[in-house]
């Protein structure tokens, strides 16, 4: 691996969504430039609509490049044709926001995690052992092989994503808001699941979130989008604890915290800030 | 809205003209037959050429086509083969009987099968049930059978109505109220069973959905929830159903107008089919498409004018 | 959370996944679908069996059987023309079934992969293919069918193969749209980003869904298959010679003055085999969807807690609440002996994670719990009125005056279909009894209050041209319209982004000062009872852990849940070590 070029290499992207009828094409991302390096994990904060989805699924083929361009370990894969996409399964991987709908429900979780190992062409003796090695890996019971998704609540379900991505030991993981849907004291242990698993393979994250918090604790580096642009990039200490841009202190102040003394100081401080500045508008 | 109804008009009228298309060449694919069927086994070539003659049938099919198409835009779908009566009048002279038949029977599964599927989404339980029941019934009794034990009953035993024939409306309104009971109860028995189902299941969706709560929370009282806005928003599906049983009550036509003779233009068809008399079997069809389509482009704009997301676009 | 789970998380163990179930199981477990079964086995066999079964030829002419009912030797008598009408009935299945056959055989063929590919793959294929289907569902069948045997004469074969064109068309759009739906499940793209060609998504993910509707489709078109030969066949058009039950029907119609039993014999065996074609049609519908009517819970007044009269004299009192809903043969309970007080004026969190009961709680209150729930034991009071004890009528009086309620997903809480001005008019017409130009400048007054901009527009404007936090103001407007002395808010920003969530609070925390009334606010989020809330109430599982002032509670719990649950909130502590190289390849 070169050691100087970064993992993903994001340049000048530019998604733009046909709209329907005559009226001119939606872009949905507008210039955006980002690299993640080996083992790094970079957080994507933004509310709904600011695009940090439709990035994740740029680099995953998922959504059409307008312009700019993705390289992956210094090879470009913007204009990957399908077969070529194919092979990329192997080193890009995802984990969706929704457990319940990421799972095809009328699968065993066997067959679920051995669905891309067996693509790969990988034999049926081998997918087994595989899988039941990714259940341990993200602390499932071996016996939820034969189990169905819905089986299982959706911190568990949230696991069995996790595994079908490591699969094929990818070098990056895009995690599509992997928390969000989860309760409070599920979150925490998922996440510490998703560190630790970083901590022992050295896979790359691209962690999209709304909540400053967790991605404070979560990621190295983060950045902060709003309508299709990247307003401020940086190291994750920095971004969410003395941010620059007036919206990333606008959406860093609009999230309560849990102590009310603090809240009700917090909430002198945006009101205040409003009154300043509204790059909202 | 405007675009809308042109984009549908325009859609109609090419439905029309590939349906009538498809039927001309499948009719007229092989000529000679014709004119034998229509002079019996014992014709003489010469004989059977001079009638391919008279019928136009000796130029090749495509003239025809082209010939046929020119009348047909002008309202002029040829001459019967046997009686060679023009297709259109005949077709005007029997339309009043199968509308009448037919639009009849649809206000009955409207309203029927709107009674029956708000009923039972709303109360479930044992009436929900017993609505499936008559529904599955509904659906499987033949209604050549259902026709002819109405008869048996009402018409041979109890003598309550007609057994056959039809009274116009402008002679009597009442003779002509009393032939149609039977012929219409026979047909509307399974698009009502079908229908309802699919209100029900409208209705179902729609009562469930988090606004109904809201409403609920806002102290409403239960009819207007669900006569007024469960109803409304349940009411798309319902007519899409009833565009479809529409077209199916159409083609029962045929069968019933046989049973209890009524002269409208399914027995026309039925006629025409066993005699050969293609320009009468095509004029039915374009007819039959031609009121398809008219009914559809009602039932679109209708749901457009139901549906805010088309009307104030 | 509006769905409610029960205690511990226990699952319902007997239903099963529905895709999961083979189709012969569903079918074998529902004793009318396994008679329909039969019914139609049956039909089959004594069609192919008939020339061993039946005791005459079917067009075997009895001398002196000509119209005679049913006697020794001929169970179902003669017919018309003096044939034994037993014999006839078991032959005349024959050529309906090879119809029926014919029928679905094309209809799957043609509709099912054209079908998949629009649904799948979309484009062109997809505008040519769905016109074609709106053209050929517009064709009444019975004339079409005519038209055709007036082209090739009455051959079964030709003239089924054209219906089962005609009735494609059901079987494309259902490909079609179950293809689409799964294509745009998360799961799929999972399935492409896992490195799948289409042709194996297209084999693992998407037919496994279309097969059950499939099946439910082909069971209702052999009916309407077997109904249109009976129609052809009585009308004469059937095939000559061969005996069906269309040409029974025909003779019976001949002879209905004469022998009028002759109607019975082919009616019948028709309605049955229809029947059961669409029994197992149904049987297998309700096992993939499960779309019933919900049937009531019965109304059983609630048992009263120990203590029935509360000294309590608060704005509302909750006491030894017990909720359930009904599961297999017993009862789930998903809330049990929940109790609390909320004072006039007082902003009260029920706050818990998922599955903790507290929206079940919120929606006993208010009396909108869904219809098969009941609750089982426990008092609501408000205002000193027993709740539990009053009609639904008064019940839903009481929740348009002094009770209201605030959803969490403000787009689907309005009615696409009538304008928000409606929308806050008609209860204020209907509830407050106002005119309607007093309702309109009411209405207009209290979208002004909850911070819209130009009041008039929004009036005017249906739900879907409205954004989500516009939606939310709108609903709060509505909530508040009648001046209610408590506002139940169910998650009121949960589905808002944080800086609309923020803008919420504040209106909410506005009105709440203003108007001096008492809040309920159920949420998941301690950062919004901090922001808000005057007390807190923490649930799990269906009971209540821990209540008491938010100061306190959140400075010093007292409850290891509840501190659980504040710790595993991120609060920006931990930060990640920098990056250190790892190895590659060398996981578990």
């Amino acid at each position: 691996m070169n050691t100087t070029e970064p993992l993903l290499r994001i340049e000048d992207l530019v998604v733009t969504y046909r709209a329907s009828g005559r009226r001119a094409g939606n872009r949905v991302l507008d210039g955006i430039s980002l690299q993640i390096g080996a083992g790094e994990c970079v957080g994507l904060v933004g509310e709904s609509g600011s695009g940090k989805s439709t990035l994740g699924r740029a680099v995953l083929g998922l959504a059409p490049v307008t312009a700019g361009s993705i390289s992956f370990d210094g090879r470009r894969i913007d204009a990957l044709g399908r077969r070529g996409r194919r092979a990329l399964a192997a080193d890009i991987q995802v984990v969706f926001q929704d457990p319940y709908t990421s799972l095809n429900p009328s699968m065993s979780v066997g067959d679920i995690l051995a669905e891309p190992i067996r693509a790969a062409g990988l034999k049926r003796v081998h997918a087994a052992s595989r899988v039941r090695e990714l259940l341990e890996q993200v602390d499932l019971p071996a016996d939820a092989e034969s189990r169905f998704p819905r089986q299982f609540s959706g911190g568990q379900r949230q696991r069995i994503a996790i595994a079908r991505a490591l699969a094929l030991e990818p070098r990056l993981i895009i995690c599509d808001e992997p928390l969000s849907a989860l309760d409070l004291s599920t979150q925490a242990r998922v996440m510490d699941l998703l560190i630790g698993i970083q901590e022992r393979t050295g896979v790359s994250y691209l962690f999209i979130s709304h909540d400053l918090q967790v991605v404070r604790e979560m990621c190295h580096r983060v950045a902060v989008m709003f309508r299709g642009r990247l307003v401020e990039t940086g190291e994750a200490d920095q971004v969410t604890a003395s941010p620059e841009h007036p919206y990333t202190r606008q959406l860093m102040l609009a999230a309560p915290v849990a102590d009310p003394v603090v809240q009700a100081e917090r909430r002198r401080e945006r009101s205040r800030l409003a009154q300043t500045v509204n790059p909202a508008a | 809205m405007l675009t809308y109804l042109v984009r549908r008009l325009l859609a109609g009228v090419v439905m029309v003209w590939v349906i009538a298309t498809a039927t001309f060449f499948l009719l007229n694919a092989n000529g000679t037959n014709v004119a034998r069927t229509l002079l019996g086994e014992n014709a003489t070539d010469e004989q059977i050429a001079a009638k391919l003659a008279e019928l136009g049938l000796d130029r090749d099919i495509f003239t025809r086509y082209v010939d046929w198409l020119q009348h047909a835009i002008r309202g002029d779908l040829g001459s019967s083969w046997l009686t060679f009566q023009p297709v259109t009048d005949a077709l005007l002279d029997r339309l009043p009987v199968t509308l009448s038949l037919a639009v009849a029977a649809v206000v009955v599964t409207g309203v029927v099968s709107v009674l029956l599927g708000v009923f039972a989404a709303y109360r479930g339980g044992w009436i929900d049930r017993a609505v499936q029941i008559v529904g599955i019934a509904g659906f499987a009794m033949p209604g050549v059978w259902l026709a002819l034990i109405l008869v048996l009953a009402f018409a041979i035993t109890l003598g309550w109505f007609p057994a056959t024939g039809y009274v116009p409306f402008a002679r009597s309104a009442d003779g002509w109220a009393l032939a149609l009971v039977l012929p219409v109860t026979a047909i509307s028995v399974s698009s009502v069973a079908s229908t309802a189902q699919q209100v029900r299941g409208a209705m179902i969706d729609t009562l469930s959905q988090d606004y109904v709560r809201t409403l609920r929370s806002r102290g409403l009282p239960e009819r207007s929830i669900v006569l007024k806005h469960a109803l409304r928003n349940a009411a798309p599906a319902g007519l899409t159903v009833l565009s479809l049983e529409f077209i199916s009550l159409l083609g029962s036509t045929v069968v019933i107008e046989r049973i209890f003779a009524l002269p409208g233009i399914g027995s026309m068809v039925l006629d025409a089919t066993v005699g050969g008399d293609s320009p009468q079997v095509i004029g039915v069809v374009v007819m039959m498409v031609l009121v398809v389509v008219v009914v559809n482009l009602a039932i679109d704009l209708l749901n457009g004018w139901l549906n805010p997301k088309v009307r104030v676009a | 959370m509006t769905s409610p789970s029960p205690i511990a998380g226990v699952v319902a163990a007997t239903a099963t996944d529905p895709a999961r179930r083979g189709v012969l199981r569903v079918l074998l477990r529902n004793p009318l679908a396994l008679a329909s079964l039969v019914v139609l086995v049956l039909v089959v066999v004594v069609s192919i069996a008939a020339p061993l079964l039946a005791p005459f030829g079917p067009n075997e002419v009895v001398p002196g059987l000509a119209r005679q009912g049913p006697e020794a030797g001929h169970l179902l008598g003669g017919d018309g023309a003096g044939r034994d009408v037993l014999s006839r009935l078991l032959f005349a299945g024959r050529l309906t079934l090879i119809g029926t056959v014919v029928t679905l055989v094309v209809a799957v063929v043609v509709g099912v992969p054209a079908g998949m590919l629009a649904g799948y793959y979309g484009s062109w294929w997809d505008s040519v293919s769905s016109w074609g289907a709106n053209i050929v569902i517009a064709i009444p069948g019975m004339v079409l069918l005519l038209a055709v045997i007036a082209a090739i004469g009455p051959q079964t074969i030709p003239v089924m193969a054209m219906f089962g064109i005609l009735l494609s068309p059901g079987f494309f759009r259902l490909a079609r749209t179950a293809v689409q739906n799964v294509r745009n499940e998360l799961y799929v793209d999972a399935a492409r980003v896992s490195g799948l060609s289409d042709a194996r998504i297209i084999a693992r993910h998407v037919f496994g869904v279309v097969r059950g509707p499939l099946i439910i489709q082909a069971s209702f078109s052999a009916g309407a298959a077997v109904l249109v030969q009976t129609g052809l066949q009585f009308l004469g058009l059937g095939e000559q010679g061969t005996p069906s039950w269309g040409q029974m029907l025909s003779d019976a119609f001949t002879n209905i003055y004469a022998a009028p039993h002759l109607v019975f014999p082919p009616g019948i065996t028709i309605a049955i085999t229809v029947a059961s074609l669409a029994l197992v049609g149904n049987a297998l519908r309700d096992s993939v969807n499960g779309r019933s009517a919900p049937s009531r819970a019965r109304r059983v007044p609630p048992e009263a807690p120990a203590d029935p009269t509360p000294d309590d004299t608060s704005l509302l009192v909750v006491r030894g609440m017990q909720i359930g809903y009904p599961a297999g043969n017993g009862v789930s309970v998903v809330v049990d002996d929940v109790g609390f007080s909320i004072a006039a004026g007082e902003v009260v969190g029920l706050v818990g994670e998922s599955g903790s009961g507290k929206s079940q709680t919120a929606f006993s209150i208010l009396g909108l719990l869904p219809p098969e729930a009941s609750i089982r034991r426990g008092i609501v009071h408000f205002d000193g009125r027993d709740l539990l004890a009053a009609s639904p009528t008064e019940r839903a009086r009481l929740r348009g005056s002094r009770i209201a309620y605030i959803p969490q997903e403000p787009m689907s809480n309005l009615d696409p279909s009538f304008t928000i001005g409606a929308q806050l008019t008609e209860p204020l017409r209907a509830v407050r009894g106002l005119s309607r130009s007093a309702a309109r400048a009411r209405a207009l007054e209290l979208l002004e209050e909850v911070g819209i901009a130009d009041p008039a527009r929004t009036f005017a404007s249906y739900p879907h041209q409205i954004s989500g936090g516009m939606a939310q103001r709108v609903l709060i407007a509505g909530a508040v319209s009648c001046d209610p002395a408590l506002l139940i808010a169910d998650e009121p920003t949960t589905a808002l982004d944080v800086t609309v969530q923020a803008e919420i609070l504040d209106l909410l925390r506005r009105l709440q000062e203003e108007r001096g009334m008492a809040v309920l606010l159920v949420t998941h989020n301690f950062g919004v009872v901090a922001d808000l809330c005057q007390r807190v109430v923490v649930m799990r599982t269906g009971r209540v852990v821990e209540e008491g002032d938010v100061t306190a509670v959140f400075a010093d719990p007292r409850e290891d849940y509840t501190k659980q649950l504040l710790s595993a909130i991120p609060n920006g502590t931990r930060l990640r070590a920098p990056v250190v190289p790892v190895s590659r390849r060398k996981t578990s």
